[in-house]
């Protein structure tokens, strides 16, 4: 409990200060919480039994009026505005019923080092993929490149696993178990095997710079065929990194996180590829640079066919991801997305053409990975995403299946 | 061997999780039909399980002022004030003063309330538009009433309502998401078949909070770790019976074998129905649910969004095989694109 809580009682006052406000800034609204005589327009007057309970109450309050409450809903599948302006999503306003407004499910305490691992991962795993690239046909700059920036964004991610943690002194309880049903379990576990390997095949560069003589020259001599082990061990392990984070998220009853399941994985991976693609473009000479420019163009396109099914595909549950910062951040995602691989197709022989768009890529992935991460976030948040998929997915099943026992179903319900 | 139902389905969960000698499964069966909204289960839980104090100032939603499960409450008693008669066969306040009309405008305001409960994500910030429209009908009192019902205004503006209390809980699923995904292993299965966190194991990852289908589970701020109800764990262990049921002076909170419950629940629907209750019915008591019903499980009076509760609750690991499949297949296309990109092409 924090000490530093205002007064009790000053929450209250608060609000009706607030109410007396806001009322009276409505016009034709009498001002403040006085009681109103039942002469108001919008009530109805009737009593007994079978009263609607119309959205006259969201209209008095300035809202945007709403259909009769306990009608059943009309089908929702209008599909897109016929004319309408580039990908509009025409989701209806959905009709629910709440608890006085509050989100049912509690959203994620995630912070944003979640949403930057989410990145660092991917660029670690593009980028040990690319460094293995590198290291099995011959090109030095993309092996270098890609396992110093694998170990950095290996090491980064670490950071931000444990500082999200409530009890961060407590990380290590996460090799307690190995859980299948635990994508977080299994992620650690992947990242166990990872990191290591990461590391190794990392500080294996450093090997030119020891003397030729002594202990330190054994390790010169040691160091590179090690390093190629260890690289091999992280490109392997780099997929699984790269795309159990889909299902790190999907895994929750945040609705459009769960509800995107299939794609996820798929725009983690694309992402990852991009991002690695990037460093390579960033850190090669145009001549060793081709598998990165392929990788590009690989991933950028994994990644928007991904993002463009969970914009699309999932009907109210896409909403979050079109609407407010996740939908500001996807569409600069995909900008950036599209800007960096015509950059890199484009200035093949311009080392700088090459350097912006391997930038590009990597900001569009920050864009990409933050964006899905706020969608989910938003969607947890405002019990709509909650409740109108749900009593569509019960009402399928009850016009589906009559055996289904409805609610309040006889005696023989339990 | 780990049953075909483990993730989905009907399923005793105690032998599933590996008890040998596991006793009946033993849940809370809530009627709210006789909930009086009194708080004492709040109350008796918080005084035996030493949960922090919460809750003292006014949300200004309704008469409830807990707002939410929170780490910090692991009893919640919704309360509900609805335009419409107590009963459809007959309204018992017809022509009883019930008070004055206030605007939707005060739920709108309210549901941007917010107080500290220690917790986080606690008791966040409504929708007005939702809330608006949960408040409207011919008549709403507006909680909170400014005065006693049937004061200044005339007989002819009167209209029937009702309120709904029910007091919330963690519901000890046969499938628990949040058991499923903790990667600690802090969140376990017990011999009565209710799941509890441990707290000298668990490190705060938050994966529970947002797998639970109900928002139950919840952060404690400072401390940083998950708690919920434990179905009093140690009074169980010492054969009693848990704090809020104890306490519940209406017995509208029963704890018992689940079995029995279920019975008991389905008698008291049946019993209400021929009262003239059709709109009671039974909520997370069908092991055939999306979460493979629940240890603590309902008797309501309207729909479960009402009551700040999912309608139709999937645990999220029923799709998991599924998503490690589409994983693997991403990560098989993430090797595939790398190795084409090296092999083919020339420059």
């Amino acid at each position: 409990m924090s000490p530093e809580r205002p007064a009790v009682g000053d929450l209250f006052r608060r609000f009706r200060a607030r109410l007396a406000v806001e009322g009276a800034a409505r016009p034709g609204e009498p001002g403040g919480h006085a009681p109103k005589a039942g002469t108001h327009g919008s009530r109805a007057t009737g009593t007994g039994a079978g009263v609607a309970r119309t959205d006259a109450g969201a209209a008095e309050a300035g809202l945007a009026p709403q259909p009769l409450r306990d009608v059943p809903p009309v089908e929702r599948r209008r599909g897109r505005r016929k004319g309408g302006g580039g990908e509009q999503l025409t989701v209806p306003p959905a009709e629910f019923t709440s608890y006085y407004g509050r989100p049912i499910l509690k959203a994620p305490v995630w912070k944003w080092d979640i949403a930057a691992y989410l990145f660092t991962g991917g660029l670690a795993a593009g980028s040990s993929l690319l460094a293995a690239g590198g290291q099995l046909t011959g090109r030095p700059a993309l092996r270098r490149a890609g396992r110093v920036t694998a170990l950095a964004a290996v090491s980064a991610s670490a950071y931000f696993l444990i500082n999200d943690l409530g009890k961060p002194s407590r990380f290590h309880h996460m090799l307690r178990v190995a859980k299948p049903t635990s994508p977080m379990s299994m992620g650690t576990w992947i990242l166990t095997a990872f990191g290591p390997a990461a590391g190794i095949a990392a500080v294996a560069e450093a090997a030119p710079w020891l003397p030729e003589r002594g202990v330190l020259g054994l390790g010169r001599r040691l160091l590179p065929p090690v390093g190629h082990a260890a690289g091999l061990v992280a490109a392997a392990t780099a997929p699984a990194l790269a795309t159990y984070t889909g299902v790190l998220l999907a895994d929750t009853a945040v609705p459009s996180w769960h509800e995107a399941y299939p794609e996820l994985p798929t725009i983690f991976a694309g992402s990852a590829l991009a991002s690695g693609a990037g460093v390579g473009l960033l850190a090669a000479p145009p001549a060793q640079a081709g598998p990165a420019r392929r990788l590009a163009v690989a991933g950028a396109a994994l990644e928007l066919w991904g993002s463009h099914r969970v914009e699309n595909r999932l009907g109210l549950l896409s909403e979050p991801y079109a609407t407010g910062t996740a939908g500001r951040l996807l569409r600069a995602g995909r900008a950036l997305t599209a800007a960096g691989v015509a950059g890199a197709l484009v200035g093949r022989r311009s080392r700088v053409l090459s350097a912006l768009s391997g930038g590009a890529l990597l900001a569009a992935s920050v864009c990409t990975r933050f964006g899905i991460f706020h969608g989910g976030v938003a969607s947890a948040k405002d019990p709509k995403y909650t409740v109108v998929p749900q009593r569509e997915r019960a009402r399928r099943r009850e016009s589906r299946g009559p055996d289904v026992s409805g609610p309040g179903a006889g005696p023989n319900g339990g | 061997m780990p049953d075909a139902n483990s993730l989905y389905g009907p399923l005793d969960p105690a032998p599933d999780a590996g008890w040998v000698e596991a006793g009946p499964r033993v849940g809370f069966f809530t009627d709210t039909s006789v909930c009086i909204g009194c708080k004492a289960c709040e109350v008796a839980c918080k005084e035996w399980n030493g949960v922090p104090d919460s809750g003292f100032d006014l949300l200004g939603m309704s008469y409830d002022n807990t707002g939410a499960l929170t780490a910090n409450s692991w009893r919640h008693v919704a309360f509900i004030e609805q335009p419409r008669p107590a009963g459809h066969r007959t309204p018992p306040f017809a022509d009883t003063p019930t008070g004055p009309p206030a605007s939707a405008q005060s739920a709108v305001t309210a549901a941007g309330t917010t107080t500290d409960t220690g917790t986080d994500p606690g008791v966040p910030p409504g929708r007005p538009e939702a809330a608006a429209r949960m408040a409207a009908g011919p008549e709403f009192l507006g909680m909170p009433g400014a005065q006693p019902p049937g004061r200044a205004t005339g007989a002819d503006t009167r209209t029937d309502f009702r309120w709904l209390m029910m007091s919330d809980v963690c519901k000890h699923c046969t499938h628990a998401a949040c058991l499923d995904v903790c990667p600690t292993g802090s969140l376990f299965r017990t011999e009565f078949g209710t799941v509890v966190v441990q707290e000298d194991i668990c490190n705060g990852c938050g994966y529970c909070i947002s797998a639970c289908p109900y928002g139950v589970i919840d952060q404690r701020k400072g401390d940083g770790r998950a708690w919920k109800c434990t179905l009093c764990y140690d009074r169980l262990g010492a054969g009693k019976t848990p704090a809020c049921a104890q306490a519940c002076p209406t017995e509208s909170i029963q704890f018992g074998p689940l079995d029995e419950l279920r019975e008991r629940a389905a008698q008291r629907v049946a019993h209400l129905h021929d009262r003239g209750v059709p709109e009671a019915r039974l909520y997370g008591h069908d092991p055939t649910d999306g979460v493979g019903g629940d240890g603590a499980f309902f008797l309501l009076l309207d729909e479960p969004e009402v009551y700040g509760l999912p309608p139709d609750p999937v645990v999220t690991t029923r799709d998991l095989p599924k998503m490690w499949k589409r994983a693997g297949l991403a990560a098989l296309a993430m090797a595939a694109a790398a190795v084409a990109a090296f092999v083919g092409g020339s420059s």
